[in-house]
């Protein structure tokens, strides 16, 4: 066993509410910066929807992740002479999204407002393009263009994962009434099996051994551009004015720290969970060539329990500190993924193993299923429970996004979320009969104490108990010079120094 | 005048090479990129970066091959057939170069975006492979089979710069065209550090053939990069 630690950042999309407050804080923190102002390390997308970059999931066009072939695990890029494709590909790479499927950035011509003469109209502030300096004729696309445009037939029915979905359930997204849409947060998984970093020619990306965080070394990155291609989430992105790759670094000044994630610590609607897990490093590569029906409860697998006597024992061994061990053992990411198995991982098809998890969203039940149309649900039973299938976002729908395909794997969820909301009514309203909320909770698996805790969690936890973070007080156990950090002093961020930032010098 | 220009210069040169490469390697790596400006444009690119790349690096190739080991290129050219064959080829990658610089010079000049990301570097390089590639392929129309003469004529000129010990005359009767593909040679290896040439000395893709696709470093246990997972 080779045990090693892992941060984790788990959602709980039924409380996303969308307001892009995580997205705006990781913004100001990293990444206002020219070249990199059309990043959004953190960006939060309508599902259905095309979502940023343009349809990213789609792998037929950008060839993101791994795949399986002749029993061993390679990068979907790399289809035919494997490796040496890398490098005959170096000079043009043809399955590099541009600028254009992410949006132009573009700011305003404030000014003229002010300056414009005197005159009929009022004057109207123009959009620039913060590339060329020119004058755009329209903006065709910006963050978050299809932002709450669920049912749109323009966007919507772009989405990949609609794959699958019956035409009555595709129908449903062009009707007013009946469309369903919620939000995904997404940053970077850091994944175990990054394809970024197996794809880098220069080794520049890495993951770090200690925290599993996924960075690139900005002074080894050559432009080759690879990872952004590679990462079928397309969290990589390349600065276009610095010619260096950039991605989601988890914020790690900050968790090193014990502070949570600016994302996670700003976000308003409490969704996010931050902890750490161990995983067995050995295991890696079996995990990652399992079929796709059972690719999630592999990954549940390569997660150690951190309450296991011989686990403590090998993380001690490896190196692991107490307070990291003690984090594990309360780790909110460990619960929801593992014990209650209630969190799942996005697009776990494409091989990478990562380590963000979603709690899928519970939605109303369709409006057929009701009893006086002929179905049997009651708002007011468990019979809702039975109908869970039903609801209005469909199985199959989350299944594509979040278990590849295996709606088990989500109905389980959606049960155990349900079945904790039917006890809590029975304690709060008591409409609900204690055997039949109890009988919901046995039926799914879960005991009172679960569901306590996992009510606990999920709607009443205190900033300690979503955010438990270790500190790694990296300032005296690295062995880098802390003097080098004084090299970085004056520097806007990210190593570009202020004299660079003004322009290309090379 | 050839002297200086064939016997001095040279140094000047090599030596801003050699130090600059060191110094911004050291002072600056951060800007040691290939700055791609595929993420703004990507249609004309195809058409410039794939010709240009692989006729260059052919070309380069074949000119390093052909400077330190003369020997093995005077042998194959013994058959007259060989001969037409290794020119043809050098000929047609050197078209190949001079069809995909002349594709990047006019998407550098006609796209807004590119323009806006070109720095005078840029234009300065451009430029200057224009010069070499364009004296480079006259040479090889005009004065025939090149790869039989230069064995005389550039490559002891070449060793003569490097023993210290220059010997301009094997130089200064050549034609004009060949002097000035050879000077300006001169001036663009001195540019190497000091443009996005650089990206051309880095050994790093090389090395990806045979790592493991996974890297993980740790800060605690210092010393150099541990890998995970081999997969085959
Ligand atoms: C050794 C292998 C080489 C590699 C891996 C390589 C790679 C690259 C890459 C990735 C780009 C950026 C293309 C883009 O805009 O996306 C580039 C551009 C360029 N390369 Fe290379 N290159 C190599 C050798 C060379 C050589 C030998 C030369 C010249 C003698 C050269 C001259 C250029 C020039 C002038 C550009 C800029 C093109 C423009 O104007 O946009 N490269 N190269
Ligand atoms: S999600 Fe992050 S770690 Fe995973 S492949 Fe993409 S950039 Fe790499
Ligand atoms: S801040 Fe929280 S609630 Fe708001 S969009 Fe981001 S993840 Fe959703």
């Amino acid at each position: 066993m080779d045990i090693r630690a892992q941060l984790s950042m788990s959602f709980h999309l039924d409380k996303c509410i969308g307001c892009h407050t995580c997205s705006v804080s990781c913004k100001n923190v990293w990444t206002t910066r020219r070249g990199a102002e059309y990043m959004w390390w953190n960006n939060v997308e309508t599902k259905p929807g095309a979502g940023y970059p343009l349809t990213w999931e789609d792998q037929e066009r950008y060839r993101g992740g791994w795949e399986v072939s002749g029993g061993s695990l390679r990068l979907k890029l790399l289809k035919g002479p494997g490796k040496i494709r890398t490098l005959a590909n170096i000079f043009f790479q043809p399955n590099l999204p541009t600028i254009d499927d992410y949006y132009e950035p573009f700011t305003y011509d404030y000014q003229n407002l002010f300056n414009a003469p005197a005159g009929d109209d009022q004057p109207v502030a123009r959009p620039k393009s913060l590339i060329t300096g020119e004058f755009m004729e329209k903006i065709v696309l910006g963050p978050n263009w299809d932002d709450d445009m669920g049912g749109s037939p323009l966007y919507a029915s772009n989405d990949p994962n609609l794959k699958g979905l019956s035409d009555s359930q595709k129908d449903m997204l062009t009707k007013f009434h009946k469309l369903f849409f919620f939000y995904l947060p997404r940053i970077c998984n850091h994944c175990l099996n990054p394809a970024c970093v197996a794809s880098c020619p220069s080794g520049a990306i890495y993951k770090r051994g200690e925290d599993g965080i996924v960075l690139i070394d900005q002074d080894t990155c050559r432009a080759w551009r690879f990872c952004v291609s590679a990462c079928p989430f397309k969290k990589p992105y390349y600065n276009w004015a610095n010619g260096k790759s950039e991605k989601c670094i988890f914020c790690y000044p900050r968790v090193e720290t014990g502070q949570p994630n600016a994302c996670a610590h700003a976000c308003t609607g409490r969704i996010r969970f931050v902890g750490a897990l161990f995983y067995d490093a050995d295991r890696i590569e079996e995990v990652a060539k399992a079929p796709e029906d059972r690719i999630v409860e592999a990954m549940r697998e390569i997660i150690l329990d951190p309450n296991d006597p011989r686990v403590i024992e090998e993380a001690r061994k490896a190196g692991i500190d107490e307070n990291w061990i003690r984090a594990a053992q309360e780790s909110p990411s460990y619960n929801l993924f593992k014990k209650w198995r209630i969190a799942l991982p996005n697009h776990p098809e494409f091989r990478t193993l990562p380590m963000n998890f979603y709690l899928p969203p519970l939605s109303p039940i369709l409006h057929n299923a009701k009893s006086e149309n002929g179905g049997t649900f009651d708002p007011e039973s468990v019979e809702f429970f039975n109908e869970i299938g039903k609801m209005r976002i469909p199985l199959r729908y989350l299944a594509n996004l979040l278990s590849a395909g295996n709606e088990q794997a989500v109905l389980e969820s959606l049960k155990k979320q349900m079945a904790v909301r039917l006890y809590r009514r029975h304690l709060r309203m008591g409409d609900i009969s204690e055997s039949q909320a109890k009988a919901a909770l046995s039926s799914v698996g879960l005991t009172t104490q679960d569901a306590d805790d996992i009510y606990r969690l999920v709607s009443l936890s205190t900033f300690q108990e979503r955010f438990v973070i270790p500190e790694t007080h990296r300032e005296i156990q690295t062995n880098v010079d802390p003097r080098t950090m004084y090299e970085k002093r004056g520097s806007v961020g990210f190593g570009v120094k202020k004299k660079e930032f003004l322009g290309r010098t090379w | 005048m050839d002297k200086f220009l064939f016997g001095g210069m040279p140094y000047i040169f090599l030596m801003t090479a050699i130090v600059g490469a060191i110094w911004r390697f050291r002072s600056n790596k951060y800007t040691w990129s290939s700055q791609s400006s595929q993420f703004v444009e990507n249609k004309t690119l195809f058409f410039g970066s794939f010709p240009w790349h692989y006729g260059i690096i052919t070309v380069l190739l074949g000119h390093i091959l052909g400077l330190f080991i003369p020997k093995s290129i005077l042998l194959w050219n013994a058959v007259p057939v060989r001969l037409y064959v290794l020119e043809l080829t050098a000929l047609a990658c050197g078209f190949l170069a001079l069809f995909g610089l002349l594709a990047l010079i006019y998407r550098r000049l006609t796209n807004s975006r590119v323009k806006a990301l070109t720095s005078s570097w840029d234009v300065l390089v451009l430029i200057v492979l224009l010069i070499q590639v364009v004296t480079g392929l006259g040479n090889a129309v005009l004065y025939r089979w090149g790869s039989n003469w230069y064995a005389a004529t550039a490559v002891p000129w070449m060793w003569s710069i490097l023993k210290l010990n220059p010997n301009v005359d094997y130089v200064a009767n050549l034609p004009l065209i060949t002097k000035t593909h050879i000077f300006n040679a001169l001036i663009f290896i001195g540019l190497i550090p000091f443009s996005r040439l650089a990206h051309f000395v880095v050994l790093n893709p090389y090395k990806y053939l045979v790592r493991p696709y996974q890297v993980v470093r740790w800060y605690r246990r210092g010393g150099p990069t541990v890998n995970i997972v081999q997969y085959k």
